[in-house]
């Protein structure tokens, strides 16, 4: 997705304001006339200048908002980039109660079918492949990943 | 002497020696994949090095990257896709050459060229890293200010055709490196309230959120682009070197000293080196008008400059503690977590380890030559590697290699923030390479600047004093006013 200079320009403006309002209460440096509130203000200024100069560009290059490219060419390709998030927020919301072995299978089994693996391969390759993971990380590094509902199994 | 003895000890060990030999097959692996970059070679390496002595820590980040930016030349010149960003300078002079059956001298200038690179510029690192460390003991905050600023001012800069998205990178990476407890008032910022956030964001996560995440999240969109497969067999690759190196060892030096010298820059990388000296053999060929119709010159120039930039990279972040390039910004994160913390001082204080690293590189380089050989010929099975299963894999690696760092799943959230972030920066054309230099060089900007302030109490005249923060400041200030007199020279010349 392609977004206009002016939309980012204007949404780098509002950022610059949050920060200013949210550095007001920041302490000095006792005895100094400075204090952790210069430099994110400083890096506001920035924005509103750099800011300013993008809505300028993308008001006189007259594009439109946004213009889809990459990930919405298609329905198919836009449902690729959505499936990788969803399998990351799923991994971040199911990681502890099903545990990793559970968890990283099904991701992968899911992301697999989405981009085309044949089923009995996609889920035979799923399982070796956390199974592989697992060993790596788990017994060799000794990260300790979690093992949810197959506590009981623990090896 | 003792020092040098006492590496040749560290490395030459059963077990390093093993690390070195597996990194490297995961990097000519890494390499030959097209969508799998060096810089993401190393960010999943640094789970794994995370629980290794330093030595083969260093020793296999160093070996996977040699490896990779060689290897990414394979698939360049079989089926016109590059390997890594850093081949693409020369992909449709490489596969020009191998639709005329000349395949085997193709591959045979990029491995053998991009070895000599890889040593030159080691050699230069080796030399030059010593003697400007033995300056920059001297340094004190008002220097280390100018050189860091100097160093963001490259990035802007020299990375992109387009200064003003480079500037938002940078701050942005900037702003993002202001968040957390670590600032000269110990006050925290931007971490609403969240535990997590007073330790900041956590380098290692954002760099696999950046560098491998966004790749497969690129990968997802662009389809199925198998690409075409690679069926004839392949020969002598070797044959011939001898008589080019010999008729063009000018353009090996030219290559080799540009790519090193690009390296050491703060923001510019391997694939920036490819794509100047490519320009350059071009521009210094006696016969210019064959480039692009598949002609060896500009691949062994530029093929010797990657590799070259790779090992100029270290120079700035060893010295200084500033990237050359986006592998050494996630080294410096290594660096710092094994105890060897990048600066002047780290000549003195761990001398053994930093000629053990400069051993290594030499021994990458030289191992290269079997390896990638090898390599070349499997290049038909790697290439059949289907990517709809490897790229899910390589998701699992991220998740579990972006865990292991702290063990919270909060890292899990950064790789995935990050990594949307970058495919849209890339999507409209932010660089990426200024943000990830603002992030990393954002709390020493600071603290230099404010230990400054506090030195010179508050006078701002303070920072240019001393004659090296002045001639560092003066330059610093030109770099940024060149673009407005650029400008404003146009001006003139349009109105004239």
């Amino acid at each position: 997705m392609k977004v206009n200079d002016a939309v980012v320009g204007a949404a780098l403006i509002v950022l610059a304001a949050a920060i200013l309002v949210h550095i007001q209460p920041y302490p000095l440096i006792p005895g100094q006339q400075y204090g952790p509130a210069l430099f994110p203000g400083l890096i506001a200024v920035g924005f509103i200048a750099t800011g300013a100069l993008l809505v300028l560009r993308g008001v006189r290059r007259g594009r439109p908002l946004f213009e889809p490219g990459g990930a919405l060419r298609s329905a198919r390709l836009a449902t690729n980039f959505v499936a990788i998030c969803a399998a990351l927020v799923f991994y971040i919301v199911a990681a502890e109660p099903l545990g990793f072995l559970v968890t990283g299978a099904l991701c992968l089994a899911a992301l697999f079918l989405k981009f085309g693996v044949r089923p009995p391969a996609a889920i035979a390759i799923a399982v070796i492949a956390t199974l592989v993971i697992h060993t790596l990380f788990y017994k060799l590094l000794r990260v300790p990943l979690p093992w949810g509902v197959l506590e009981r199994f623990a090896w | 002497m003792t020092e040098a003895l006492a590496a040749v000890a560290l490395v030459f060990e059963p077990y390093v020696i093993a690390v070195i030999l597996a990194a490297a097959v995961f990097g000519l692996f890494v390499g030959a994949i097209p969508g799998l970059t060096a810089t993401m070679a190393t960010a999943l390496l640094v789970p794994v090095t995370f629980f290794m002595p330093p030595v083969p820590a260093i020793a296999c980040i160093v070996t996977a990257t040699a490896m990779a930016i060689f290897s990414g030349d394979i698939p360049g010149c079989l089926v016109r896709i590059p390997g890594t960003p850093a081949s693409a300078a020369y992909v449709d002079e490489a596969y020009a050459m191998t639709k005329q059956g000349h395949a085997e001298t193709a591959l045979g200038a990029g491995l053998v060229f991009s070895v000599i690179g890889g040593i030159i510029g080691t050699a230069v690192l080796a030399t030059s890293a010593p003697a400007l460390a033995e300056v920059a003991v001297r340094f004190s905050s008002f220097e280390y200010f100018w050189l860091v600023l100097l160093g963001l001012t490259c990035a802007v800069f020299i990375s992109v055709g387009d200064p003003l998205k480079g500037i938002v990178s940078l701050l942005a990476g900037l702003l993002i490196s202001s968040i957390g407890l670590d600032n000269p008032a110990g006050h925290p910022r931007f971490t609403f309230g969240s535990i997590e956030l007073l330790g900041s964001v956590g380098l290692i996560p954002m760099m696999i959120g950046m560098f491998a995440v966004s790749e497969i999240l690129r990968y997802a969109v662009q389809g199925s682009g198998e690409g075409e497969h690679f069926t004839r067999q392949i020969g002598n690759v070797f044959r011939g070197m001898w008589g080019l190196t010999r008729r063009y060892w000018a353009s090996i030096a030219r290559g080799s000293a540009l790519g090193t010298a690009v390296g050491a820059l703060p923001g510019a990388g391997a694939d920036i080196a490819a794509w100047m000296s490519y320009a350059m053999s071009k521009k210094f060929s006696k016969e210019p008008q064959k480039f692009g119709t598949g002609h060896v010159e500009g691949l062994i120039e530029s093929g010797a400059a990657n590799n070259g930039a790779l090992a100029g990279a270290w120079i700035p972040a060893l010295v200084f503690g500033i990237p050359g390039d986006s592998i050494t910004a996630i080294v410096i994160g290594v660096l710092y977590i094994k105890g060897m913390n990048p600066g002047p001082t780290i000549f003195m204080t761990n001398p053994a380890q930093i000629y053990a690293v400069f051993l290594v590189f030499f021994l990458a380089n030289l191992l290269m030559i079997p390896l990638g050989w090898a390599c070349i010929k499997a290049a038909k099975r790697i290439l059949e590697v289907p990517r709809n299963v490897l790229m899910p894999i390589i998701l699992l690696f991220c998740v579990v290699g972006a865990f292991a760092i702290n063990n919270t799943v909060f890292a899990v959230g950064v790789i995935l923030v990050f990594g949307v972030a970058a495919y849209l920066m890339e999507e409209n054309g932010y660089p990426v390479a200024p943000a990830i230099l603002g992030m990393i060089l954002g709390t020493m900007l600071e603290e230099h600047f404010i230990t400054s302030m506090i030195k010179s109490e508050g006078r701002f005249l303070g920072f240019f004093e001393r004659p090296i923060a002045a001639t560092l400041g003066i330059l610093t200030i030109l770099v940024w006013l060149w673009p407005l007199a650029k400008w404003l020279l146009a001006r003139r010349r349009a109105a004239a």
